[in-house]
C-alpha cells in the first residue's frame, strides 16, 4: 500500500475517534432516550410546581363556602378564579391573606353586557344596573341570587327575558306587547297568551303619533317590510340584532 | 493495467451493488414505521383540548391564570392562551382584536347596528401530532412528549426563533429573560399531578374540556363525539390536537 494511502487512512480514524469522543461528551446522556430530545427534560418539566390548587382543595378547610357555592348560581366556579392561586395558602395552613376582588369592575369581567357573549348568559348594563354600588351590597359573591325575583314572567322565560334586559326594548314591560291571562302562570300550556297576528302591537310605537311625540324612532307603516310582520325580520325581544 | 469492464460484467456488479442500496432505505423506513406506531402512547396517556365556542363567555380568566400558574410575563404580547373577539358585520367585514390577549376582559362595541354576529375564540397551541415548530428545531430542544404535548426543554434552546416562525398558529414567543422559546405546556406539570390545565380549572363556563384521547370514557372523548369538530388551519396537515366545536367558518 502507498504511504499516503497509510496516512489518509490515519487520517479518518483519528477524525472519526474525534468526531464519536465530541459527540459522547456534547450530547446529553438522556438524548434519544424517548426521540431526539432530551429525555430528562420530560422530568424537569413535571417537577414545576403547581400554584393552582384545583376547586376540590379548597373545601377541605372551607366547607360552609364550599356547601353554599355548590347549590348557587356560581357552582361551576372555582375558588380561585376570584381568589387567586391558593397552594401557597393551603401550604401555609391558611397563614396568608387571599385576595377577595370587591370592587365593580370584577364582576363585570363576567357579566358586563357585550354583544359577543352567548345570549341567555346572565348580563346587566353596568350604567343602568345600580351604578355607584358595590355587586356585593346586594349579591352575596358566593351565592349571588338576585336580593328579590325580578319580573314573574322571568321565572320561566329566563333566556327571552334576559335577552330583552340588554336590548333597546329593555324597559318595555312584557305585557306591553302580549296580553296574558293570570291563569298563564299557573297552568302555563292551558292558558297560553294568544298568538300575535298583527303589525299594530309595533306600529302603535313606531308608526304613529303617540310614539313620535316621544321621539320614538319611526317607519313608514305602509311601505315598511312590505307585507310581512315586523317580527319576520326583526328579533322582538332585541330589536337591534339582526 | 486496466482491466477491462465489458458490458456482462457492468450490468452483474450494478445488479449486485442493489442490495445495498436498498438496505439503509428499508432500515430508515422501519424506524419511522416503529416512531408512528407508538405515537399514540399505546396504554398511557394522550392528551388533547376541546373547546366549545358557543359557550366562551370572553372574561379572560384563563388568560391570567395561565400567566400566574406559568409565570408567563405580564406584559402584552406573552401568552400561552389568549382569547379574540371576532365581529363579523353585516356587510360581510370581518375584524379580529385581542386587546392584551382579553385578560383584562373586552370593551363594549362601540357600535350597535351593523354587526351580524360576534363571538370569542380562545386560542392556544394545537399541540399538533406533525409540529411544524418542532420540524423546524436544529437541536432538539423542542419535541412531541409521549403524551402528544409539544414541549420546549429551556436548557437546551439556542434561541434561533425558527420554531417562532414556523409556528401557523402564533403560540410561541421569546421568553424575554431567558431569551429561549417558550409555549403553552397543556400545564404538563399539573397532568402529571393529577390536576386539570388551569385554564380549564378557572374557566367559569366550562368552555374547555381536557382529556386522554386513547381513552374511550374520557370528557374529550365525549367532546369530540356530541360536537361536530372543526380544526384550526386543517389544511396545513399539522395534526392539531385542539378540538373546536360551533366554530365559525370566518375562524382561522
Ligand atoms: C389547610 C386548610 C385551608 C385550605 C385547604 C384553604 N384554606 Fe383558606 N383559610 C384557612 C384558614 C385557617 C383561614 C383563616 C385565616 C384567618 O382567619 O386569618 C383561611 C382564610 C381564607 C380566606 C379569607 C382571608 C381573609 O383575609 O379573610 C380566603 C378568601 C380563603 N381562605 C380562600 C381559600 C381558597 C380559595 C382556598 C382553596 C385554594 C383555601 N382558602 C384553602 C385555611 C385553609
Ligand atoms: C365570584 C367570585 C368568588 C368566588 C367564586 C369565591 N369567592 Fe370567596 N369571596 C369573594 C368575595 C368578593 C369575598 C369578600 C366578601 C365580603 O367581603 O363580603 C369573598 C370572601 C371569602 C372568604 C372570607 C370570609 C367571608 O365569607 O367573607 C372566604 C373564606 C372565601 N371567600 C372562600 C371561598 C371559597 C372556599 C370559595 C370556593 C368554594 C370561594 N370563596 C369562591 C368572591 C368569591
Ligand atoms: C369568572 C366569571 C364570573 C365572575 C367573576 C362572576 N360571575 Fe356571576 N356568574 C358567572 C356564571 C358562569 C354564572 C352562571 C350563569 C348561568 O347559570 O348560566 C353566574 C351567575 C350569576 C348571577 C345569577 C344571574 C341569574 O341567572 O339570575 C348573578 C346575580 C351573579 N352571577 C352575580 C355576580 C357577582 C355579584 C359577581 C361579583 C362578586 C360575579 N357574579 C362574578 C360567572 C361569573
Ligand atoms: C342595589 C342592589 C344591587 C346591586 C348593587 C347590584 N345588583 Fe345585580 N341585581 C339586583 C336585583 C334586584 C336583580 C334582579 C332584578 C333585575 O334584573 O334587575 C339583579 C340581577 C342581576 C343579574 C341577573 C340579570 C339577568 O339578566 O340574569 C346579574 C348578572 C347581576 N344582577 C349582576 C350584578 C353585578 C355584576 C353587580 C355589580 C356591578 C350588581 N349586580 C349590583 C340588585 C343589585
Ligand atoms: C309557570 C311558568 C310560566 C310563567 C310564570 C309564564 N310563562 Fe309564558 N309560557 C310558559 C310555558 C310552559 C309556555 C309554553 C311554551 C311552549 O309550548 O313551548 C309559555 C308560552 C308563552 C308564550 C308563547 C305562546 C305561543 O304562542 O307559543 C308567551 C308569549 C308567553 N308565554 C308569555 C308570558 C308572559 C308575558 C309571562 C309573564 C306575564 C309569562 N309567559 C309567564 C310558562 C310560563
Ligand atoms: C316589543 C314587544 C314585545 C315585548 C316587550 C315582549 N315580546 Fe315576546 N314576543 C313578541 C312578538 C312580536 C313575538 C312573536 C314572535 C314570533 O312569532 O316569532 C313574541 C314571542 C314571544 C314568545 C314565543 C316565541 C319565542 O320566542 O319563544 C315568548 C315565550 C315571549 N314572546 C315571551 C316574552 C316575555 C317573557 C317578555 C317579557 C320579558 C316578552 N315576550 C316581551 C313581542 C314582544
Ligand atoms: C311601547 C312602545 C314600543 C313598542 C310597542 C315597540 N317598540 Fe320598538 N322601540 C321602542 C323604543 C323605546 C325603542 C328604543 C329607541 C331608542 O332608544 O333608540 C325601540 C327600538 C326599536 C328598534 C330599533 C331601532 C334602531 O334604532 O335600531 C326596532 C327595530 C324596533 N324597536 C322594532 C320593534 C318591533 C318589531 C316591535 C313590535 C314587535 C316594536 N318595536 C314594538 C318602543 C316600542
Ligand atoms: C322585510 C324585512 C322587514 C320588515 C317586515 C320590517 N322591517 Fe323594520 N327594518 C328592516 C331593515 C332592513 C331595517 C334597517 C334599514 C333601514 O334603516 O331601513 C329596518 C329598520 C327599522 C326601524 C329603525 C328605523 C330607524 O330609523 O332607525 C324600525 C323602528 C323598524 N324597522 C320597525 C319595523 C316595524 C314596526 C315593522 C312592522 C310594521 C318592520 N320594521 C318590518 C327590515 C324590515
Amino acid at each position: 500500500m502507498p504511504e499516503q494511502i497509510k496516512r489518509l487512512g490515519l487520517v479518518i480514524v483519528i477524525a472519526i475517534i474525534a468526531m464519536v469522543g465530541l459527540r459522547s461528551l456534547f450530547i446529553p446522556e438522556t438524548f434519544y432516550e424517548y426521540g431526539h430530545y432530551r429525555g430528562e427534560s420530560l422530568e424537569d418539566e413535571a417537577a414545576y410546581p403547581a400554584r393552582y390548587a384545583g376547586h376540590e382543595a379548597c373545601g377541605d378547610c372551607h366547607e360552609a363556602h364550599r356547601e353554599v357555592i355548590n347549590s348557587s348560581y356560581h357552582r361551576n366556579l372555582n375558588c380561585e378564579v376570584c381568589h387567586g392561586p391558593g397552594q401557597e395558602h393551603i401550604e401555609l395552613g391558611g397563614d396568608n391573606k387571599m385576595p377577595a376582588p370587591r370592587e365593580r369592575g370584577y364582576c363585570l369581567l363576567c357579566h358586563s353586557y357585550l354583544v359577543s357573549r352567548p345570549t341567555g348568559f346572565p348580563q346587566v348594563d353596568p350604567q343602568l344596573h345600580n351604578p355607584g354600588k358595590l355587586c356585593f351590597e346586594c349579591h352575596d359573591a358566593h351565592d349571588p341570587r338576585p336580593p328579590h325575583s325580578p319580573t314573574e314572567c322571568r321565572g320561566c322565560h329566563r333566556a327571552i327575558d334576559s335577552m330583552k334586559a340588554v336590548s333597546l326594548h329593555a324597559k318595555l314591560s312584557c305585557e306591553t306587547c302580549h296580553r296574558v291571562d293570570p291563569k298563564h302562570k299557573v297552568d302555563p300550556r292551558g292558558n297560553l297568551p294568544s298568538k300575535l297576528m298583527t303589525q299594530e302591537v309595533c306600529v302603535r310605537c313606531h308608526a304613529g303619533p303617540e310614539g313620535k311625540a316621544k321621539g320614538l324612532p319611526q317607519i313608514k307603516s305602509d311601505t315598511h317590510g312590505e307585507m310581512y310582520l315586523c317580527w319576520e325580520c326583526h328579533l322582538p325581544h332585541y330589536p337591534q340584532g339582526e | 493495467m486496466v482491466k477491462k469492464l465489458d458490458r456482462r460484467k457492468f450490468i452483474e456488479r450494478l445488479l449486485r451493488m442493489m442490495p445495498s442500496c436498498v438496505l439503509p432505505l428499508g432500515l430508515g423506513l422501519s424506524t419511522a414505521c416503529r416512531a408512528s406506531a407508538g405515537k399514540k402512547n399505546e396504554g398511557g396517556s394522550y392528551y388533547g383540548m376541546g373547546v366549545d365556542v358557543k359557550k366562551c363567555i370572553g372574561c379572560g380568566r384563563c388568560v391570567d391564570a395561565c400567566k400566574n400558574e406559568n409565570n408567563v410575563s405580564r406584559q402584552p404580547f406573552f401568552f400561552r392562551t389568549w382569547i379574540e373577539r371576532y365581529v363579523i358585520r353585516r356587510d360581510g367585514k370581518v375584524s379580529v382584536e385581542s386587546p392584551n390577549g382579553g385578560i383584562d376582559g373586552f370593551p363594549p362595541l362601540k357600535e350597535r347596528q351593523g354587526i351580524m354576529r360576534s363571538f370569542f375564540v380562545p386560542k392556544l397551541c394545537n399541540q399538533c401530532d406533525k409540529a411544524p415548530c418542532v420540524q423546524v428545531c436544529p437541536v432538539g430542544a423542542t419535541y412531541l412528549s409521549p403524551e402528544g404535548i409539544v414541549l420546549m426543554d429551556k436548557d437546551y434552546c439556542i434561541g434561533c426563533r425558527y420554531c417562532i416562525q414556523a409556528c401557523p398558529y402564533g403560540a410561541r414567543y421569546m421568553h424575554p429573560k431567558l431569551r429561549v422559546a417558550d409555549k403553552c405546556t397543556f400545564c404538563y406539570h399539573r397532568l402529571k399531578k393529577g390536576l386539570r390545565p388551569v385554564c380549564v380549572e378557572v374557566c367559569p363556563s366550562q368552555a374547555r374540556v381536557i382529556g386522554n384521547i386513547n381513552k374511550v370514557s374520557s370528557p374529550l372523548t365525549r367532546f369530540r363525539r356530541i360536537n361536530e369538530i372543526h380544526l384550526l388551519k386543517a389544511g396545513l396537515n399539522t395534526e392539531p390536537k385542539v378540538y373546536y366545536a360551533h366554530l365559525d367558518g370566518v375562524v382561522t
